[in-house]
């Protein structure tokens, strides 16, 4: 078989421009947000800002290195790439280096990486490898098994290093046995309930109850509109309302003041100025002050003074928030969404199995990445170390998340060779 | 389900979790100010310049009050790291338990926070402040910040001075904004009256600052910024010379001394015995300082020529002399005749041996009882007037002309106004129309129930002096060299006596001086003209009075001296006088040595104590 390069005309570019945005405008956020009069030169790698150029440089030619790769080596060696993520794994936690209290670090000549990164997209190449394979049902409960066995692995061994955050987002691949048949409810009632429960606390009623009404409407648009299906909305749009309402009053009425205290603390309702409270107020605080238009570049007072911690890596956005105030904050999610639509529309014409498994793979990943970072960012969840991708400070994170996506858009840019193969 | 369809419903889960965090930016970003508030307050710090308070003089450009630098010590609790303690405490001279109880007392403090700076000791002595300068380095989180309080260069006057002391939560409250927490505010005298002068105009400096509350630079180079604006100076009308003198010589007596002159209504001396050092209220003793003078039984924090009010006794002749002829009942060839006293019915008014019948600038002179008796029955059973009510009533508005029986507005705090009875209060005593002249004679020489302030007596004196008017008593002369604007202060209050009606009057109060009870006065060259008083006092011994202005040309002060329960006028309180003008008219006052040295020796309250002095000097 000839080496197929892709041609340029089969490349995603859409996805492709979408990455290069976000990359750029993260290292300008992470400019922004470690600016110093003293410091002005983005090239300066004894800053964050210089170490992240070096990064993205690193990155993209990384990732121009998988569009040129054979799209079938990441068929054939998703096992061992897989194998080798998890020893590496392993190998953090004999050999790992301790930062700020998570052992999830690995020394190799200087660099200090995170396996865990890495392990994302191992495991995804593994599980779409797995229920890809010929006569895969997933209804089969040994299927079910291998599937949860090959997802826990990566997960509980990166709980040992002491990273919740990066072990949760092991969960989004729940996307990908949902897509593959496991029943959508499990999903669909978990999320919803989570998401709103804790809305529920923080947001007046009434928005939730509009969000709730909007949400219905978007289904009843999607859906085909049977009787049967436009009866299942409306009544679980309603449900919602009223879940939603009695939270409140739960948790004023059944739970002790000091229960409640503590929840708001969390919540970042009440301000704990001493323990994780304070990183969520100020983060509020920052984003807030942005107003509708923003501060401008560099003119983030917050961001500058170093009121937010973690201000470079996991509280990125507060920069977005502050500096291009509503309306880059609402792009900027919006680019994402597009992003993500992008990725889940390209999975769905795959022609392979596997390249689309993969595909709900990478797309549920960065979203669970997105939905926690921003949500703890605008203290809505709790407050979690989990980087934003292609925005955080992060070389390990960056690389990963380049490969996740590049990796798809290869595989993607072969379904026109895939159609030309069949008919030639 | 078709595998199609859960794309968009994936999808449709993206996106509600995309709304919810666009409707909560809304929220935080669009909706709630609060935010944007937060932020400022993070990032600006409002730094406070403290302006210079103003400085006061005396009315010869003699400095009395300055600014002294105080230094207290600030923490800030995150910031101390790796501190030797022990070598903190040591260099501070306090103990460890000490140093343990200040940061006690600092967390619990209002509006605490580990970033913030807070005073962990206040006015630091000079010697540690320099031993702790040494050591800044040694100890991180720690600084010093430099404040002014008052020095008083002299310790006297404190009762004029006043004294500042930090504001309570109730200025706090009241200044809408302009006093903080620990800010200085005149507490009483000059320095409350004049505080809006005095403190002058707090700057702001906006300061950029981290998250670790290091200053980054000014906020847009300091355009927000306002500069500080000094105080104004002060200059009072009080002759420090002659003020020091008064206190000298009212040392070991408890009394008043107040110096007017005549034509401007400034006040030249004002004295309370016995006082203190305005000293005392500066720096960190200022509190338990207080509490002792406040538990003094001799009460020095009583400010006495303002506030305490006496029977005046015979120099309120003075005054009924002039109502007298103003009212039409009295010409100076008027005589009565005194056998011993004035006699009416059962009603018996003693009076000393003297000659008699004598007309009235005799009367003066000699002070006679009788006399001013038959005046003041003429005044009040005047037939010009319907009733005895009707009389008193136009006899209290005369004597109210000349500042008794009210507030006459002098320009610090504490001024009582006496009492002069009106009608309604023998109304209440014996039933309207039921008293007449004999029932309230006692008025006629000073006594019964009239309480006039020495403040009202020096008043007094200054209106005769004048010839019929006075201008409101006042210490500030000029406010950074422009004269006090307040115009009560450049008013004349007319009496409603006439002017004519003064000459005689004045006549008898020289002859006091140069040949009646007033002798031992007179100062060779000076015509004074005076009248003594000897207040009785129900309560003990009589109260020594004495008045006079000189000299009786364009007169250059007027004076009122009372000391407390030691008898006759002419024995302390006109030696006193006569001293004091000389001082002020001469600018000497030790030509009679026997006389001065008699008034400084003479020790009034500590009977058996001859060490005890009277200026409290803890």
């Amino acid at each position: 078989m000839t080496q197929q390069q892709p041609k340029p005309s089969s490349i995603d570019w859409l996805t492709l421009v979408i990455y290069f945005v976000f990359v750029t405008a993260g290292l300008l956020c992470i400019y922004a947000s470690v600016y110093k009069e003293t410091h002005p030169d983005i090239f300066d790698t004894s800053q964050n800002y210089g170490r992240q150029l070096v990064w993205i440089g690193i990155s993209v030619f990384i990732g121009l290195l998988i569009l040129l790769v054979d799209e079938k080596f990441f068929y054939a060696f998703a096992y061992p790439i897989y194998g080798l993520t998890i020893i590496m794994l392993i190998a953090v936690l004999a050999l790992g280096t301790t930062v700020k209290g998570s052992s999830s670090w690995i020394e190799i000549g200087g660099f200090r990486m995170q396996p865990a990164e890495f392990a994302k997209f191992g495991t995804a190449l593994a599980i779409a490898k797995f229920l890809s394979g010929y006569n895969v049902k997933f209804t089969d409960k040994k299927i079910q098994y291998v599937s949860a066995f090959l997802i826990l692995l990566p997960m509980a061994i990166i709980l040992m290093q002491n990273e919740t955050g990066s072990a949760l987002v092991f969960a989004s691949l729940i996307f990908v046995l949902y897509r593959e048949g496991l029943p959508g409810y499990f999903l669909f009632i978990g999320f919803m309930v989570a998401v709103f429960g804790v809305l529920a606390l923080l947001v007046p009623n009434i928005y939730l109850v509009i969000a709730i009404a909007i949400l219905a409407g978007m289904f009843m648009i999607m859906i085909r509109r049977n009787r049967q299906n436009v009866l299942i909305v409306i009544g679980a749009g309603l449900l919602m309302m009223v879940f939603v309402s009695s939270v409140d009053y739960a948790f004023e009425n059944i739970l002790q003041p000091h229960q409640r205290s503590r929840i708001n603390v969390l919540l970042g309702k009440e301000v704990d100025l001493k323990g994780a409270g304070y990183n969520v107020q100020q983060s509020k605080i920052a984003i807030g002050s942005g107003g509708l238009m923003g501060k401008g570049f560099l003119e983030g007072t917050q961001n500058k003074f170093r009121f937010v911690p973690e201000q470079s890596t996991d509280f990125i956005f507060c920069t977005i928030g502050e500096e291009y105030g509503f309306i880059g904050s609402v792009t900027f999610i919006i680019l994402y969404m597009l992003l993500l639509w992008r990725i889940l529309y390209l999975a769905e014409r795959q022609r392979y199995k596997f390249n689309r498994i993969y595909g709900y793979a990478v797309a549920g990943i960065l979203f669970f990445h997105f939905a926690i970072n921003i949500g703890m960012t605008l203290g809505l969840l709790p407050v979690i170390g989990i980087p934003l991708p292609f925005f955080s400070y992060g070389g390990s994170a960056l690389l990963s998340f380049t490969i996740l996506l590049f990796i798809f858009i290869r595989l993607d840019s072969n379904r026109l060779n895939e159609l030309r193969g069949a008919f030639e | 389900m078709d595998n199609q369809i859960k794309r968009y419903i994936l999808f449709g889960i993206f996106c509600a979790v995309a709304i919810i965090y666009i409707i909560r930016l809304a929220v935080l970003q669009l909706m709630d100010d609060t935010y944007l508030r937060s932020a400022q307050q993070n990032v600006l710090q409002e730094q406070t310049i403290y302006p210079a308070r103003g400085l006061v003089y005396d009315r010869n450009g003699e400095l009395l009050v300055y600014n002294d630098a105080i230094y207290d010590l600030i923490v800030i609790p995150e910031q101390v790291k790796n501190l030797d303690t022990s070598e903190f405490c040591r260099v501070l001279g306090i103990t460890k338990e000490g140093f343990l109880q200040r940061f006690e007392k600092i967390k619990r403090g209002v509006g605490y926070a580990p970033y913030r700076p807070s005073v962990f000791e206040k006015q630091l002595t000079i010697p540690t402040y320099a031993a702790f300068q040494e050591k800044l380095y040694d100890f991180q989180g720690f600084y010093v910040e430099v404040r002014t309080d008052r020095k008083y260069r002299h310790s006297n006057a404190a009762h004029i001075m006043g004294y500042i002391g930090e504001v309570t939560d109730r200025e706090i409250e009241k200044s809408e904004g302009y006093y903080r927490m620990g800010d200085f505010i005149g507490i009483s005298g000059v320095e409350r009256a004049y505080e809006e002068v005095l403190r002058g105009k707090k700057g702001v400096r906006y300061i950029l600052v981290d998250s670790k509350n290091r200053t980054q630079g000014r906020y847009k180079d300091g355009q927000f910024d306002t500069p500080a604006v000094a105080g104004q100076n002060i200059t009072l009308s009080i002759d420090q010379k002659l003020q020091a003198l008064g206190e000298q010589l009212m040392m070991n007596k408890v009394g008043s001394i107040v110096a007017i002159e005549p034509g401007s209504g400034e006040l030249l001396a004002l004295v309370s015995s016995p006082t203190y050092d305005p000293n005392l209220f500066i720096g960190r003793e200022r509190g338990n300082n207080y509490m002792r003078l406040l538990k003094d039984p001799s009460k020095p924090l009583f400010n006495r020529p303002l506030a305490a009010p006496y029977p005046p006794g015979s120099i309120f002749k003075v005054i009924m002399a002039l109502v007298g002829q103003q009212e039409k009942v009295l010409y100076p060839s008027t005589s009565y005749g005194c056998a011993g006293g004035y006699h009416m019915g059962g009603l018996t008014v003693g009076c000393h041996p003297h000659p008699a019948p004598l007309p009235l600038r005799g009367a003066v002179a000699v002070s006679c009882n009788a006399y001013f008796c038959n005046v003041y029955r003429t005044v009040i059973d005047n037939n010009a007037y319907p009733n005895a009510e009707a009389a008193y009533k136009k006899w209290y508005d005369h004597i109210s002309s000349f500042g008794i029986g009210k507030k006459l507005g002098v320009d610090i705090f504490g001024e009582g106004k006496g009492f002069l009875p009106p009608s309604t209060y023998y109304d209440k005593v014996y039933g309207r129309y039921r008293w007449k002249a004999s029932t309230t004679i006692s008025l006629a020489i000073g006594q019964g129930e009239l309480g006039i302030t020495p403040l009202q007596m020096a008043n007094a004196t200054a209106i005769v002096a004048n010839k019929g008017y006075y201008v409101t008593p006042h210490i500030v002369k000029t406010i950074n060299g422009k004269p006090n604007p307040n115009p009560e202060y450049q008013n004349k209050h007319h009496t409603t006596v006439d002017t004519a009606y003064f000459d005689v009057v004045i006549d008898g109060m020289q002859d006091v001086i140069e040949r009646g009870t007033g002798r031992i006065a007179a100062i060779p060259g000076i015509v004074i003209c005076g009248k003594t008083g000897t207040a009785q006092n129900p309560h003990g011994k009589d109260h020594s009075v004495f008045f006079a202005f000189a000299p009786r040309d364009n007169p250059k002060i007027a004076i009122a001296v009372l000391v407390e329960n030691s008898g006759f006028g002419a024995t302390w309180a006109a030696p006193i006088a006569s001293l004091m003008i000389e001082q002020y008219l001469t600018g000497k006052h030790d030509t009679r040595t026997y006389l001065l040295d008699r008034m400084l020796k003479a020790n009034l309250i500590h009977k058996n104590d001859s060490t005890a002095t009277q200026t409290v000097q803890y």
